[in-house]
């Protein structure tokens, strides 16, 4: 069946100290997941301006997860404080605009939740999986 | 109760005068207000001389720019040396408050005169002098309490029509007499300070009357339809498609707003530029691809990097040559996004931007 060949296309957004150093946890414990994520290695989540997932999306990414030090555990104090408002507020764009924004998460994933890391990964390609492609892959007039 | 000042004549006559007097008597340095021009057009103005008050159109039905913009380029550099009397519309004070909140200007020196706002026209009314000949109109509808018609969209969904943070508000809306007695209302001491001298009425009352309430009801009734009529909820990828279809990406919605300030904007960044690779990549997947790209983009991208100070001004629509309603959306958008944090932008210059800011424990429910 097509339905099972399809493999989403997720572009991920990992913090240096903490998300990277997890997804890197999980690969060298070789946990088994899902190979639905293309990592981008963020110094921190702030750093990633909601624009920059509105680019992935547009260019076809079918989910984009955002992932960073839990609360509290930023290597920089405050940074994914403010990155979770900032990711609160392109939510509520998408969702005002009726965007799609189940394609969207957020998840905070320490530098030791290695197993972590494989849940959230293995989840969210289900939870994309069920939602089929993004079909902004398919506009031509951007 | 509140304190307010009543003056025997007409309300622009009554402006004019005490800020004439108050620039003749050296209590105020410079006049900042919409001026008609010798060749009839009506733009914002920095007056000093108070011969040349007599051109000052404080109340004219028309926004040229946002005054919030042209004010934070005034103190981009540093405040005036005060004071300087302004006469601005309720959501230009806000989109001033909202630069100054991020460092675009300053509000130091100011002596901030507004109203109650009935709206503007839109910038094409005035283009071609149009305004001129619906003044009667307007005033009649002002006088009633009514919205006034065929004001700008925004406008009449407004419901920021009673200033924030002014220290004189003039009752425009609702007020009978308008051009009979000039009602000044002196919500500081400053406010206060200005006036002496002028002569006038000293009495005690609300600006907030059960008329003005009743005002704000309608608004909130235009913006309803407004929203309605927008149908964002369900509109999806093919419908913003669909939008911003005939965007010819003049840029000139980002010029006009108050919000967007900066200098180098992202979104004309070289970086954005595909490469022959990203097109060949593109066209990959999707056969075809506008050209140029990024239409799409540039909105949203704009969406979420104003969206949350939006002051609704409706400058944005009123630039835009192929007539796409973008206030409405932007208006609509900026709600959902200000409500997260209940915020409303320009009403405290001491509060944060919600962006700049966080609390420990929230929005729990956005991680999973
Ligand atoms: S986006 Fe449009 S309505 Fe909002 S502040 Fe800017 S110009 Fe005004
Ligand atoms: S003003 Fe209108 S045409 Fe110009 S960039 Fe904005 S939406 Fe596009």
């Amino acid at each position: 069946m097509a339905d099972k060949e399809y493999n989403p296309k997720i572009v991920g957004f990992l913090c240096n100290w903490c998300s990277y150093a997890g997804a890197d946890l999980a690969g060298s414990s070789k946990l088994k997941m899902p190979p639905a994520i293309s990592s981008i290695r963020v110094m921190c989540s702030s750093r990633v301006d909601p624009v920059l997932i509105v680019t992935a999306f547009l260019r076809g990414a079918d989910g984009v997860l955002v992932a960073g030090c839990h609360p509290g555990d930023c290597h920089y104090e405050k940074g994914n404080y403010y990155a979770r408002r900032r990711f609160a507020l392109l939510r509520k764009v998408m969702e005002t605009l009726d965007l799609e924004p189940e394609r969207f998460r957020l998840s905070w994933i320490s530098a030791s939740e290695g197993p972590r890391f494989k849940e959230v990964v293995t989840e969210f390609t289900e939870h994309i999986k069920g939602l089929g492609p993004n079909p902004v892959k398919e506009k031509t007039s951007l | 109760m509140a304190k307010f000042l009543e003056l025997d004549k007409g309300t622009e006559a009554g402006i004019r005068e005490l800020l004439g007097q108050s620039l003749r008597n050296g209590q105020v340095k410079a006049v900042f207000a919409l001026r008609r021009t010798t060749n009839g057009a009506v733009n914002y103005s920095l007056i000093t001389d108070p011969q040349m008050m007599e051109e000052a159109v404080p109340l004219f039905p028309s926004m040229p720019s946002n005054a919030g913009q042209l004010l934070s380029r005034l103190t981009l550099k540093g405040p005036v040396e005060g004071p300087v009397a302004v006469v601005v519309r309720p959501c230009e004070l806000r989109a001033l408050v909202e630069l100054v909140k991020r460092e675009q200007g300053s509000l130091e020196g100011f002596l901030f005169i507004s109203f109650t706002c009935p709206g503007v026209y839109p910038l094409k009314a005035s283009a071609n002098g149009e305004i001129e000949g619906k003044q009667t109109q307007y005033w009649e509808a002002v006088k009633s309490g009514k919205v006034v018609p065929e004001i700008r969209p925004t406008c009449r969904a407004c419901e920021h029509f009673i200033p924030y943070n002014a220290d004189i508000t003039i009752s425009l809306v609702g007020n009978k007499d308008v051009d009979k007695r000039c009602i000044l209302f002196l919500n500081t001491a400053k406010g206060a300070e200005l006036v002496k001298g002028v002569g006038g009425k000293l009495s005690e009352g609300e600006l907030e009357t059960a008329e003005l309430h009743a005002h704000r009801e309608e608004r909130l009734a235009e913006k309803k339809s407004l929203y309605d009529q927008g149908q964002l909820s369900g509109l999806g990828m093919d419908g913003l498609i669909e939008i911003f279809s005939r965007c010819i990406g003049c840029r000139g919605c980002r010029s006009a707003c108050p919000i967007c300030y900066c200098n180098l904007c992202t979104f004309d960044s070289f970086d954005y530029e595909y490469e022959p690779s990203t097109y060949e990549e593109e066209l990959k997947k999707r056969g075809g691809v506008r050209i140029p790209p990024n239409t799409i983009f540039y909105h949203l991208g704009r969406l979420t990097h104003v969206g949350i100070s939006c002051v609704g001004c409706g400058s944005c629509t009123d630039v835009c040559p192929v007539d796409i309603p973008l206030s409405a959306i932007f208006l609509q958008v900026g709600e959902a996004v200000q409500k997260i944090f209940d915020y409303i932008p320009g009403k405290d210059v001491e509060e944060d931007v919600p962006l700049a800011t966080f609390e420990e424990v929230e929005l729990t429910e956005i991680e999973e």
